[in-house]
């Protein structure tokens, strides 16, 4: 029953960002993103991850989604493109080629990808422990990329008045 | 169950590499990038469950999930002043080079 | 000791922005260049052992995952010299934007040090994404379109860098279950025969890396990002962001994970000998100033992989020996070429004509420059190509030799080429009234030049010193 549902999660998933990369409206397409998000966290979820699942629901689905909103709203494009209807699906016609080239390659050769762990697992913490104890310096790195990001948004966005 | 996930993997990353290739707007590059890290994301837990480490594999996540919203906002920047300067945000327009 | 290194910039941010009036916006310079000179002070005191002791001990030991060797040294001083050559450039501009420099060049010091002290690959990835943040604000601070498009440019190809080196830790996560050098470079070494997954990681890995160290084929975002930036930020980025970043990343992974697989070193001695050439061809068809010495940045990169492809001490010695004198000399072009730029307005060589008598010590510094990169005795370029070539030949890549030795002439080629349009000749009319570059231009140029020279003719010495080490 879990791995069925886990099955049409994927392929959900899969189906999903197609959408995301068919749709025509770019805003309509941020919002194909968020369902992505959503999917991927019940997926994260089902296979053990909840604490990571929360963080990609409440920021990938929710502050990515505003970024892309206000991003597309202040680069409102007011040419409109006439005529490009049939060339844009056009342009994804390779896709399908392409997907079912390295599938058929992948299955045809069939490299002995096996993906077991060669060293079993030693002593199983919680996500808390590891990553304030043992991963400290990954905090310390995303303290400083934040305050970068900050500086970058500061210097980037702001106008400074003409004198 | 190996290879449905592992299909899924390399179908996201096919994906978001022919969005990024195809693409004339400059905000479908930074929906491409995000599909490929959903696929990063998707393998970085797969490889937590199979290993047995989850909790190394959460921080790993949480870690980039991070760093990837403070990548997309800097682009977000960049992204509004080529449009200031330039009225449009089309790719072709953009990076074309001056000779 | 390693924990001071990011700790001491990140106290300086948090105290410059708490504080936040007038006369602190002054303060943040003098700040800048206090921490690169501390930087300087504190990595020469682990490569010579000069009270080391003392130093030593005043440590916080709260990130356990931190260590510096005496090849880290090497790169930590490098870090401290070239940051502090771009803010001394810096000396007239105004000061709200002279704090914000100030302090995005902390950040990309966190960022690279961390890189060089880290023990870990996961860590490694982290502190490789504080670099390129804050370098991508640093190439588009300047809000001109080829400045953003450049930035766009790298921001974009990081991405992907990214996703590839990320899939490759997941990779050997799943199979080994660690994420640290040597947990990862003794199981490594266990294994009889490598795994396919690994082979795929190692394709991940490689092609994540070379992107991020800008070798040919991944080179794309190279020229722009370079010639698109402001004067200091290219000295910045020409002379250690790329380097501190992927290239060190490479030289670190090679020595400590993967040195017994042989897939890995071959793969890299290929594309490095494939940028060596390639560099050198594409920069001499280029008119703009700035996108040749990018161009001759990708060459003299490909030397740095090439020399640790070998695998033997020798190899990574003249590998991190090549770092440094890089570092020294493209920093001097970019300032020279800079100082041209702030002097006459004009980036491309076809429009500047015979500077060589109105601009004396910038044309000077530029020739020791040139003569360097191009590996003519007995400046410092030409000893680290020397051991590089010399370990090529001991491992057996021996058609390699030949090209690098080869590739010697082609950039003196393309640097007899721009010396000549550019500082020789009769200067044309609308020069007449250039000046010499500003004081802060001089100091610098005469610095590097100082350096470049000094290494060159102590040569002996520094290698007596390495053999003592016990690195040779």
């Amino acid at each position: 029953m879990n791995n069925t549902v886990l099955y049409i999660l994927l392929g959900l998933l899969v189906f999903s960002s197609l959408l995301t990369v068919m749709i025509k409206n770019t805003l309509k397409a941020v919002i194909a993103l968020a369902l992505v998000s959503a999917i991927l966290t019940v997926i994260m979820f089902l296979m053990g991850a909840p604490l990571a699942a929360v963080f990609e629901l409440s920021v990938c689905a929710g502050l990515v989604t505003a970024i892309f909103a206000s991003t597309i709203s202040l680069t409102d494009d007011p040419t409109p493109e006439p005529g490009k209807n049939k060339k844009r699906l056009g342009r994804y016609i390779y896709l399908p080629i392409i997907i079912a080239v390295v599938i058929g390659i992948i299955f045809i050769t069939k490299p002995g990808l096996n993906f077991t762990t060669v060293i079993p697992a030693v002593s199983e913490n919680t996500v808390q422990n590891t990553l304030w104890h043992e991963r400290n310096l990954d905090i310390a790195g995303q303290i400083v990329v934040i305050l970068a990001g900050v500086f970058g948004v500061v210097i980037l966005i702001k106008e400074r008045s003409k004198n | 169950m190996l290879s449905i996930i592992f299909l899924t993997i390399v179908l996201l990353y096919i994906i978001g590499f022919y969005c990024l290739i195809t693409t004339r707007n400059l905000i479908r590059i930074l929906i491409a990038l995000e599909i490929l890290t959903k696929g990063i994301t998707l393998v970085l837990i797969y490889a937590g469950q199979v290993s047995g480490q989850m909790s190394t594999a959460q921080s790993m996540v949480i870690t980039l999930i991070i760093i990837e919203v403070v990548i997309l906002a800097v682009a977000a920047g960049i992204i509004i002043n080529i449009f200031n300067i330039n009225d449009s945000v089309d790719v072709r327009k953009i990076f074309r080079n001056k000779e | 000791m390693p924990t001071l290194f990011v700790l001491i910039p990140f106290i300086a941010i948090l105290l410059l922005n708490l504080f936040y009036t007038q006369k602190v916006k002054k303060l943040a310079y003098g700040a800048g260049i206090l921490i690169t000179l501390l930087q300087m002070f504190l990595s020469c005191t682990v490569i010579f052992k000069i009270a080391g002791n003392f130093f030593s001990a005043i440590e916080i030991k709260y990130f356990v995952h931190l260590s510096i060797d005496l090849y880290g040294a090497i790169v930590l001083f490098t870090i401290g010299l070239i940051a502090f050559i771009s803010l001394i450039i810096r000396r007239h501009s105004d000061h709200a934007e002279i704090f914000n420099f100030s302090q995005l060049i902390l950040i990309i010091m966190i960022g690279m040090n961390g890189t060089i002290m880290v023990t870990d690959i996961f860590s490694l990835y982290v502190f490789l994404e504080v670099t390129s943040v804050a370098s991508f604000i640093l190439i588009a601070k300047k809000k001109e379109l080829m400045a953003l498009n450049g930035s766009f440019k790298y921001l974009l190809m990081s991405s992907i860098a990214t996703v590839m080196i990320l899939s490759a830790v997941a990779i050997l996560f799943m199979t080994y279950g660690t994420l640290s050098y040597s947990a990862l470079g003794a199981l490594l070494k266990g294994t009889a025969t490598v795994p396919t997954q690994i082979i795929l990681a190692i394709i991940f890995l490689v092609t994540g890396l070379s992107i991020k160290a800008g070798l040919v084929p991944f080179h794309m975002w190279v020229p722009d990002a370079y010639s698109g930036s402001g004067a200091s930020v290219s000295i910045l980025l020409a002379g250690i962001v790329t380097k501190a970043g992927g290239v060190y990343a490479i030289l670190r992974l090679l020595m400590d994970v993967f040195p017994h697989i042989t897939l890995i070193k071959e793969v890299f001695a290929f594309l490095g000998i494939i940028s060596i050439v390639a560099g050198a061809l594409l920069a001499i068809t280029q008119n703009e100033f700035k996108k040749m010495l990018a161009y001759s940045s990708i060459s003299q990169i490909g030397y740095i992989i090439v020399g640790a492809a070998c695998g033997t001490p020798l190899g990574f010695l003249g590998a991190f020996l090549h770092f440094f004198n890089h570092a020294t000399f493209k920093s001097l072009l970019f300032v020279n070429a800079s100082a041209v730029e702030a002097q006459t307005g004009y980036k491309e060589l076809d429009k500047l004509q015979g500077l060589g008598g109105k601009m004396r010590i910038t044309a000077g510094t530029s020739v020791i420059a040139f003569l360097s990169t191009a590996g003519i005795p007995p400046l410092s370029g030409f000893w680290s190509k020397v051991l590089i070539i010399v370990a090529l030949w001991q491992v057996g890549y021996i058609p390699y030799a030949v090209i690098a030795l080869l590739a010697s002439i082609l950039t003196l080629t393309y640097f007899l080429i721009l010396q000549r349009k550019v500082f020789f000749g009769k200067p044309s009319a609308e020069f007449e009234n250039t000046k010499e570059a500003n004081r802060g231009f001089i100091i610098a140029s005469l610095i590097l030049a100082i350096i470049t020279v000094l290494i060159g003719i102590a040569f002996p010495f520094v290698l007596n010193f390495f053999k003592i080490k016990g690195l040779l």
